[in-house]
């Protein structure tokens, strides 16, 4: 659900990135988050337990620029991956603009990923939305990891309805910034669409 | 999309200003600011020039989210009120018209009872002002719209000058 301000002249857009525990939500965002110019970026604000699992969401305001005279805005959150948080998980979801969908590409975290996509596809349908109507990309991350499933399987798995994914190292930044532009194209060409 | 975005204008964004400058004022608060349920800052009035009202927004559309979820675990619809007590600051949360969240911090220069007094005042002229807009949303969803769009003619290259 976007924030068209036509007084400030803001268009203000969330973006959640969902995934399973530890597949690396919250270090895309931190990745984002150090290569952004500061001007473009408010606090990183991670709410998070002593041993930086993510209790409840990270949240990081990236401000990149005008388009058609408006400064547009997105507002990036993660999820806490855990099973047992899934009451948090689907707050984060309400008014959601877009999804990125973090995988795990390690092969024993399959079940995993499968499960938190599930589980978001559940989150959404209770709220009204559809996950294949939303703007949505996925990564699969952790590409340098030995054990790694192939490309085509993953695809095979997670990504029944053909949405457009990438592959990604967030630790170092690889994909990080490509999957966000995916999602924030999709974003903005859906306010076209409606506006 | 599921439910509506929130399209705000000249129009109503100045009614909703005015009511948050004069809420600052006689409820005697240090800042006072309105929050979509999505956590979006919508307006502010006061010195926010200390805070980080983007943050604030978040964790505050947060919070209601959380407390939300409580609610409806013990059968309750919502808890329309939040209030913490700090040693010098305090804030008082309250949701309006199930859509938006008015935030109100005030110091020792103010006190609770005024601020829900002034807040319960405001709510409801702010309520109102919510529900035109968003009759005004489905007028136009009906008849079409009045005002060119500026995001019709959005294009790629638009959207990759963002990410240079």
């Amino acid at each position: 659900m976007s924030f068209i301000n036509y007084s400030s002249r803001e268009i203000n857009c969330k973006i959640v990135y969902y995934g399973p525990g530890l597949c690396g939500k919250t270090t895309n965002l931190q990745f984002i988050y150090k290569k952004t110019n500061p001007e473009q970026k408010g606090k990183l604000i991670s709410l998070a337990t002593e041993t930086e699992r993510t209790l409840f969401f990270d949240f990081l305001p990236l401000a990149l620029g005008d388009i058609r005279g408006f400064r547009v805005r997105f507002h990036l959150y993660t999820v806490p991956g855990q099973v047992f948080y899934a009451a948090s998980r689907k707050l984060i979801l309400k008014g959601v603009d877009g999804v990125i969908f973090v995988a795990d590409s390690q092969i024993e975290r399959m079940e995993a990923n499968i499960e938190s996509l599930d589980d978001l596809k559940i989150n959404l349908a209770e709220q009204g939305y559809a996950l294949e109507k939303l703007p949505y990309a996925i990564q699969y991350n952790k590409g340098d990891l030995p054990g790694v499933a192939p490309l085509d399987e993953m695809n095979k798995l997670l990504n029944t309805d053909g949405s457009q994914w990438y592959e990604g190292i967030a630790t170092t930044g690889t994909g990080v910034f490509e999957t966000l532009k995916g999602v924030a194209k999709h974003v903005l060409l859906e306010l076209k669409k409606h506006y | 999309m599921a439910g509506s975005d929130l399209v705000m204008y000249e129009n109503e964004f100045k009614k909703i200003d005015e009511e948050l400058q004069k809420l600052h004022q006689q409820a005697n608060a240090t800042v006072v600011f309105l929050v979509d349920k999505n956590g979006q800052l919508i307006a502010s009035a006061g010195d926010t020039q200390n805070i980080d009202t983007t943050s604030l927004a978040s964790l505050t559309a947060g919070n209601i989210a959380a407390t939300g979820g409580i609610a409806r675990l013990l059968g309750e619809k919502e808890f329309s009120i939040l209030f913490h007590e700090g040693e010098k600051d305090n804030i008082h949360i309250s949701l309006i018209g199930q859509r938006v969240i008015l935030v109100v911090i005030f110091d020792h220069r103010s006190s609770i009872g005024l601020v829900r007094l002034r807040v319960k005042k405001a709510s409801e002229i702010l309520t109102k002002i919510f529900e035109d807009i968003s009759n005004k949303a489905e007028k136009e969803k009906v008849e079409g719209k009045t005002t060119e769009s500026p995001f019709a003619e959005i294009s790629d290259e638009d959207i990759d000058n963002l990410f240079k």
